[in-house]
């Protein structure tokens, strides 16, 4: 009997990465706009009108999974630029890059839609508490990362301070999510727990779960894409780049992808 | 909405134009991408 072994590893090189990633897109895409779909159905359709803050409750759908969204894809970021940094990977390296547009588009979401929450729920459109403090840090974590690897030109070099900025600002993970626990803040304590019971509505808690989703596969959406974008930039002259279709005019691929 | 559409539909809107804002800052970049291998591929052929 055969046994049939993926090599995983052949996955670190942008060759082998590549074309796999040009697969996986048109999945995600699909699964993002279904769930998203879904989302918006169960969110405003479904799921009942809370009984102390009536409507505006409705924004902890996208709030809360654009919070997470942030605080994961950083995580994220750091461990991808930080064995890009140790192990010379540089389609690691590219990753984090990749990674560090979308983390800081998300953690601007959860700012803005939490001052939008904030100033019906409690009368300011901000406060400087430690969640909101922390989490406007890691927006500036993320401008750092993209404004430090944008002023150096040689990439390698770019990648190597990214890791290092990306790897001290880490801390601040920590800090956001037991922020509301350390210390007295405005902003509530977490609805959802690991180890007990939510204390949210079965299907307030399905429409964040899918919003959540559909917020999670369009960022591997997003950023699959934009790290083949930063493959085709940095290994243009690859003689493995030259033999692949690198690109096709927007609506071309668009074409591809109907049929 | 209750009174709180204007913060409702701004949190999805905001979330909209950011989401949409980096698809089609994704799409230039592949418009970019595809106009310098055009170029390219024209200098080649001299």
């Amino acid at each position: 009997m055969s046994q049939k072994t993926v090599n995983w590893y052949k996955y670190a090189a942008p060759a082998s990465f590549y074309p796999l990633a040009g697969k996986m897109i048109p999945w995600f895409t699909a699964i993002t706009v279904v769930l998203f779909i879904v989302g918006f159905y169960v969110g405003f359709f479904v799921a009942p009108t809370d009984f102390q803050q009536g409507q505006s409750y409705r924004i902890i759908f996208i709030h809360v999974p654009a919070a997470w969204i942030g605080m994961f894809l950083y995580v994220l970021m750091a461990i991808y630029a930080g064995i890009g940094w140790a192990f010379n990977a540089r389609l690691a390296s590219m990753m984090a890059t990749a990674i560090s547009t979308t983390g800081a588009i998300f953690t601007l979401i959860s700012l803005v839609t939490g001052s939008l929450w904030g100033r019906p729920a409690w009368g300011v459109w901000w406060v400087w508490d430690a969640r909101m403090t922390s989490t406007l840090i890691l927006m500036f974590l993320y401008i750092g990362f993209i404004s430090l690897q944008s002023s150096i030109d040689d990439p390698r070099r770019a990648d190597r301070a990214g890791a290092v900025l990306a790897l001290v600002g880490l801390i601040n993970v920590p800090i956001i999510y037991f922020s509301v626990r350390w210390w007295s803040t405005l902003h509530q304590g977490a609805s959802i727990r690991i180890a007990s019971k939510p204390t949210i509505a079965p299907t307030m808690l399905a429409a964040m779960l899918i919003f959540l989703a559909a917020c999670w596969m369009y960022s591997i959406a997003v950023v699959l894409t934009r790290l083949r974008y930063i493959i085709q930039e940095r290994e243009r002259e690859a003689p493995w780049l030259s033999a692949e279709p690198v690109v096709k005019s927007p609506t071309a691929e668009l074409g591809s992808w109907i049929s | 909405m209750g009174g709180y559409g204007l913060y409702v539909w701004g949190s999805y809107g905001v979330t909209l134009v950011l989401l949409g804002g980096e698809v089609i800052m994704l799409w230039k970049r592949k418009r970019n991408l595809a106009n310098r291998a055009n170029v390219a591929d024209y200098d080649s052929r001299d």
